[in-house]
């Protein structure tokens, strides 16, 4: 039937169709097993894969097996089922679970079929099980034992079905069920069966080498087994044995090179032949493990050198024949243990010689070969790829993409960085051709190590990195670009400026090119914004609206991508700032002034935040910006103590004078968390140090103008004795002016963030990431003084005008602080005057915008500022250790007075502007709640993960953190993204917890001349109204009302 | 190691496949697809082997054969000689011919069996076992007897399995 079917083929050859072949063939087979008496297939079973094969689309085919599935889950289940049936059904499930179909309601049968005494089913169920479990199902135990049974069995035929299927189904566990068995079958008279009981015992060892290690000498001794076959399956573990522990096995080299020496001479029975060429499996087994046993071992080298040549010679095809597949994979195996082992001369010359013939070859497969050997060649001998260049470059242009590969693999190893152009310059159009992620990231991360490690000059650096990031886009590391951005930040390490300002315009040409592309990554998008925002009109080549449209392009054209969005407005804010510094008008495009609208109302807070930080630059004095965000500031280093060494001595003198000890917030919480003993609390103890203080802060009236500006009566719904007004309203002024200080400071931040990110990561250098008040702070300042001036048209104008001239214009803020620090100290120790109190106040101010700069101190306008918070240690030990205690004391003790609930108190109303921001805090937080305080946190944590910019906020609140409490620094001196976090909770917690009340107490212990402590006592709000107004202003706050300076002006009237 | 020996037609569809760690059924379909979408992209004269360090991990090469309407794979890792396993394919598909008189693809699907057998004896654990098709024949005959007397007369099966030992 057979060969009539094979007629039948053979005439439909002759006529040519392929279709007529396929079916008369079909026909053929079909007729050949219906008569041959085909051991497995039924009728079903064939009509079952022509049905299949057959099937005109996936849905059908998933149809038919479906309904196949259905069939042998009713019919398997039947019981009685005949055994041939049964053995069939298992052969159409192995069948459908290769469709990809589960199949594992027919797992059991498969099992049981395995424990009957039919030879025949019990093979296919090894079969199938095999196929179906891993080693770890739970069916596998119902197999143990009959695996244990059959391994025992007098037909060898039985014995090996069950090794086969210990291979795939044996786990550690129950290793030690068959191990004993398994071992004895090592003496079996057949070789079959000795050669898959070594086969078992190393797949054992793979799983389990401590079950093994007594039986490690089993395996030299199989090495002597009569059998060669038997010899070779011990290779394959003694292969793995020597690559875990070469040292053990070292003693075995001489009779691995006489068995490979006897192999080579033919001594083999002529049955292991391989195409004439004497057991080549054998050979090729050999020459890897003598690879792991020669490699830096001079002498078992040696031992090596005459078979390695004997070998070579054997295969060595004559001249003009390319030789057998085969003897060409034992002359390539012969290269890796020459290269690998410490080889003469000889043997490395012959190995070339084979390299080259290989190189030459016509054959794909060679080729291929011979570029791994050339790469194994040229370790021991760079100068042997000279030789082949031109082989390598058709390599390199052929249309295989393995090739290709390859030989970038290749190159990739030969790069220096005297070529490393040309060779990156493949890599990347290469890499242009490529779809798939999983290549592109690996040959952009090979690119951009050899660009790294070899590039010749920045320019070429910065043209390569952009391509990549054209290229592999968002597959590229955050880290590369950062790394780019610190390149041209701090130039070429010389102190060659011109080169520097060279390459940073170069870098602004090429980027403004790029952005005329369309589609590009994000991840250039940010670079790009950021090179554009820093030095885009430092060479005076691009004008300030030219540069500004673009990036308001680019964040029109990714109207989903936030962090472009927030790297287009930062580089705005900055190329703003680098105009005003400069002394030019600044009047924003109308596209830019949109997008910076579209911002203001943005749901993410981040980007509302810097745009409110643009606007507070547009109003900014010249001499002020040029101090916040001096032109090219980005390249320096940051330094910061988190210890705050600098405190220690008001600590200790406030301790002295009866303070009570810093709590860490856990503490404190853990004191706070009964709510009710807050509210049972007796009033008249005030400053509980871990109390909540849900009040909102009083304002002293003293008397300035009075009442147009009233207090924001929406933050404090329940405050009844409402107080009094144009304090309030300078207050926000100051708070504002004070903002503006702190906007450039966080806008300069955020390049901090950058920097650190490119900085060691070692926990001194981060900057104390903490809560966000600064940033709410700022923004409900700005939000605050448009309320304000709208709201009030005269006189809140002028007290503004009269602070912010006073504390910040007229006084020339660097030079009077010193003295006004002095007098500050002298206030705090001495007494509280009026005057004392505001200039301090302003200092406290200051010091809160400082203290947000003051994570990096190495900018340059700060030095010689009102140097405050904490992490300023370097300038504060550098300067007056003395007056900067002191005036933190001061900063201090105005917190406390700020904090404190005074009515009528008669202390002078300036501090408050300096503190400003503690009041800010608690309804910043309340406004910061419509984005939903949970969320934003998430933001700020991801944000801080994923780009600089944000560690500008936090980095900014961590000044602010310092500000306030000294008991709340320990905040901000937690690292990391936990100081984030803790710092946010800080936050969330403000208006209720602690902080503030750390403070207070402070305050209260440490100065007599605190005028507020007594009066407070008697006149701060209970606590229970305090806790309804702030649940009531975190009501107003969850009302979102869409544009955020609304709801400002809803909270501050 | 052999980590999976697979056989496909040149329309993507599964003859035998066969991992030698254990892989859900799932990853078994998305390995074929990627693979099949592999070969299927490469024409002729290309070489036999494609590093799929992005299907299988680090250091893992497909080496495959193209016969009329079939691929022949084999996944392996760096300790296996490419070359090598080239011819083991052609060890397997001599010994496909041998059993099936020109093997083509139907024999491969109806006697599904049967291949698995074959490639039991040929590739065992992911190890060569066996390299010489002649005696990977023996041993599959020897299998193959049985199932006949078997069908036969069950009762005959025990008798089969004392073969003698043919190489020796």
């Amino acid at each position: 039937m057979e060969s009539w079917a094979n007629v039948i083929m053979k005439k439909a050859f002759k006529h040519g169709s392929q279709n007529t072949i396929d079916q008369l063939k079909t026909i053929g087979r079909e007729l050949s097993m219906g008569t041959q008496g085909n051991w497995l297939s039924s009728k079903e079973y064939l009509d079952l894969v022509k049905a299949i094969g057959e099937a005109k689309s996936k849905a059908e085919e998933e149809r038919i097996v479906m309904a196949e599935i259905e069939h042998l889950k009713k019919r398997i289940m039947e019981p009685d089922v005949p055994r041939k049936k049964m053995k069939e059904y298992i052969i159409r499930l192995v069948y459908v679970e290769m469709l990809g179909h589960d199949a594992s309601f027919g797992y059991i049968y498969a099992v049981k079929m395995t424990h009957d005494d039919n030879l025949l089913c019990k093979r296919s169920g090894y079969l199938a099980t095999t196929l179906f479990l891993n080693e770890d199902h739970d069916l596998i135990i119902l197999i143990v034992n009959t695996i244990q049974k059959d391994l025992k069995s007098d037909n060898y035929l039985v014995v090996c079905a069950a090794l086969t299927a210990v291979c795939k189904l044996i786990n550690e566990e129950t290793i030690p069920a068959v191990l004993p068995q398994v071992v004895d079958l090592l003496g079996h008279p057949k070789e079959q069966v000795r050669k898959k009981a070594v086969m078992a015992l190393h797949r054992f060892q793979q799983r389990s080498p401590s079950s093994m290690s007594h039986l490690l000498t089993k395996f030299r001794q199989i090495l002597c087994d009569k059998d060669p076959s038997v010899m070779s399956a011990a290779l394959c573990a003694l292969f793995d044995l020597v690559s875990a522990d070469v040292k053990g096995f070292k003693n075995l080299t001489a009779s691995f090179v006489s068995i490979l020496k006897q192999v080579a001479e033919h001594r083999l029975p002529k049955a292991y032949d391989y195409h004439r060429t004497p057991a080549p499996f054998i050979q090729i087994k050999l020459l890897k493990i003598l690879a792991l046993l020669g490699a830096g071992d001079k002498h078992a080298s040696e031992n090596m050198y005459s078979v390695l040549v004997d070998v070579i010679k054997k295969n060595e095809p004559g001249k003009g024949d390319p030789g057998s597949n085969i003897t060409n994979a034992i002359l390539y195996e012969c290269i890796c243990t020459i290269t690998a082992i410490m080889a003469n001369s000889k043997l490395l010359g012959l190995a070339a010689e084979i390299t080259s013939r290989f190189l030459k070859s016509d054959s794909h497969n060679y080729k291929y070969m011979g570029i791994d050997a050339l790469g194994r060649v040229i370790e021991i001998n760079p100068d042997f790829a000279e030789e082949h260049q031109l082989s390598v470059i058709d390599c390199l242009e052929d249309q295989d993409d393995t090739l290709k590969r390859k030989t970038l693999d290749l190159l990739y190893k030969m790069t220096k960085s005297s070529n490393v152009e040309v060779i990156v310059d493949r890599m990347i159009s290469y890499m242009r051709t490529l779809s798939d992620a999983h290549n592109k990231t690996e040959i952009a991360t090979r690119i951009i190590e050899l660009t790294e490690r070899f590039a010749p000059s920045n320019q070429w650096f910065i043209q390569t990195m952009n391509q990549v990031f054209e290229l592999a886009g968002d597959l590229v590391p955050v880290k590369v670009a950062h790394d780019l951005m610190r390149l041209l930040s701090k130039g070429a390490g010389e102190d060659d400026e011109e080169a520097d300002s060279l390459l940073r315009s170069s870098a602004v040409e090429s980027y403004l090119q790029l952005l005329a592309e369309p589609k590009l990554p994000s991840i250039l998008l940010q670079v790009a914004c950021w090179v554009l925002g820093e030095y885009g009109t430092a060479d005076g080549t691009h004008n300030a609206d030219d540069i500004i449209g673009k990036l308001c392009d680019v964040a029109e054209a990714h109207p989903g991508d936030n962090v472009v969005k927030g790297y287009a407005i930062t580089a705005i804010t900055k190329i703003c700032s680098f105009e005003i510094g400069a002394g030019r008008e600044v009047q924003l495009i109308p596209e830019c002034r949109s997008f910076v609208d579209d911002l203001l109302a943005s749901h993410s807070t981040d980007l509302q935040q810097r745009a409110y930080e643009l606007q507070v630059f547009l109003g900014l004095g010249a001499d002020l910006v040029r101090k916040v965000l001096p032109v090219n500031g980005s390249g320096e280093e940051i330094e910061f103590d988190r210890e705050l060494p600098f405190l220690q001595e008001f600590v200790d003198s406030a301790l002295a004078n009866g303070a009570r000890p810093y709590l860490d917030e856990n503490e404190r919480l853990g004191v706070d968390s009964g709510m009710s003993s807050f509210v049972s609390s007796s009033r008249s103890h005030h400053e509980p140090s871990h109390g909540l203080r849900f009040e909102a802060y009083e304002t002293p009236t003293l008397a300035v103008s009075s009442g147009s500006a009233a207090v924001p009566s929406s933050l404090l719904p329940d405050f009844e004795e409402s107080v009094t007004e144009p304090t309030r309203s300078v207050r926000n002024q100051t708070d504002s002016s004070q903002v503006d200080l702190l906007g450039p400071e966080v806008a300069r931040l955020r390049l901090d963030g950058v920097q650190r990110k490119w900085g060691r990561t070692s926990g001194s250098s981060q900057p104390s990431p903490a809560p966000t008040p600064v940033s709410e702070q700022q923004r409900r300042g700005s939000g605050v003084s448009e309320g304000a001036s709208s709201n009030n048209e005269s006189s809140p104008a002028e007290p503004r005008h009269d602070t912010y001239s006073s504390s910040f214009e007229g006084k020339k803020v660097q030079r009077v602080i010193p003295a006004e620090k002095q007098r500050l100290a002298a206030s705090l120790f001495g007494g509280s005057s009026v005057q004392k109190g505001s200039s301090g106040g302003v200092n406290g101010g200051v010091k809160a915008s400082n203290a947000a700069g003051n994570v990096r101190p190495s900018e340059k306008g700060v030095p010689s500022r009102p140097v405050a918070g904490s992490g300023k240690e370097k300038n504060w030990s550098a300067a007056e250790p003395k007056q900067a205690s002191s005036s933190l004391m001061d900063l201090v003790d105005m917190s406390g007075d700020d904090l404190l609930p005074v009515h009528d108190s008669k202390a002078s109303y300036d501090p408050f502007k300096g503190l400003e921001g503690l009041l800010g805090v608690p309804s910043t937080a309340a406004s910061s709640t419509p984005a939903g305080l949970g969320k934003s946190t998430m933001d700020f944590m991801s944000l801080y993960d994923s780009a600089p910019v944000v560690s500008q906020s936090a980095s900014s609140l961590a000044g602010d953190s310092d500000v306030l409490p000294l008991g709340h620094r320990r905040s901000g001196g937690m690292d990391g993204a936990n100081g984030v976090e803790g710092g946010l909770m800080d936050l969330n917690m403000l208006p209720s917890v602690s902080p503030l009340a750390g403070l207070g107490e402070l305050a209260q212990s440490s100065s007599s001349s605190s005028p507020s402590t007594g009066v407070s006592d008697k006149k701060g709000p209970s606590r229970q109204h305090s806790l309804q107004k702030d649940a009531a202003s975190r009501q107003v706050g969850v009302t979102p009302t869409g544009a955020n300076p609304a709801l400002f002006q809803d909270l501050f009237g | 190691m052999i980590l999976a020996a697979l056989i496909m037609n040149t329309q993507g569809k599964p003859r035998i496949t066969k991992f030698y760690d254990h892989v859900s059924v799932e990853r078994q379909q998305e390995i074929l697809r990627v693979v099949y979408s592999v070969l299927s992209s490469r024409s002729g004269n290309l070489c036999s082997f494609v590093e799929a360090d992005d299907i299988f991990g680090p250091d893992t090469k497909l080496v495959y054969k193209h016969f009329a309407t079939l691929y022949f794979v084999f996944v392996i890792d760096s300790a296996e000689s490419e070359l090598g396993i080239l011819d083991l394919i052609q060890v397997f598909v001599e010994t496909l011919d041998r059993c099936f008189k020109n093997v083509c693809e139907l024999d491969i699907v109806y006697n599904f069996g049967k291949v698995h057998t074959i490639l039991d004896e040929i590739v065992m654990g992911g190890q060569v076992v066996e390299t010489s098709s002649a005696e990977v024949m023996k041993a599959v005959q020897d299998i193959w007897k049985l199932e006949r007397v078997g069908e036969l007369n069950p009762a005959n099966i025990r008798g089969i399995g004392h073969y003698k030992n043919s190489r020796s």
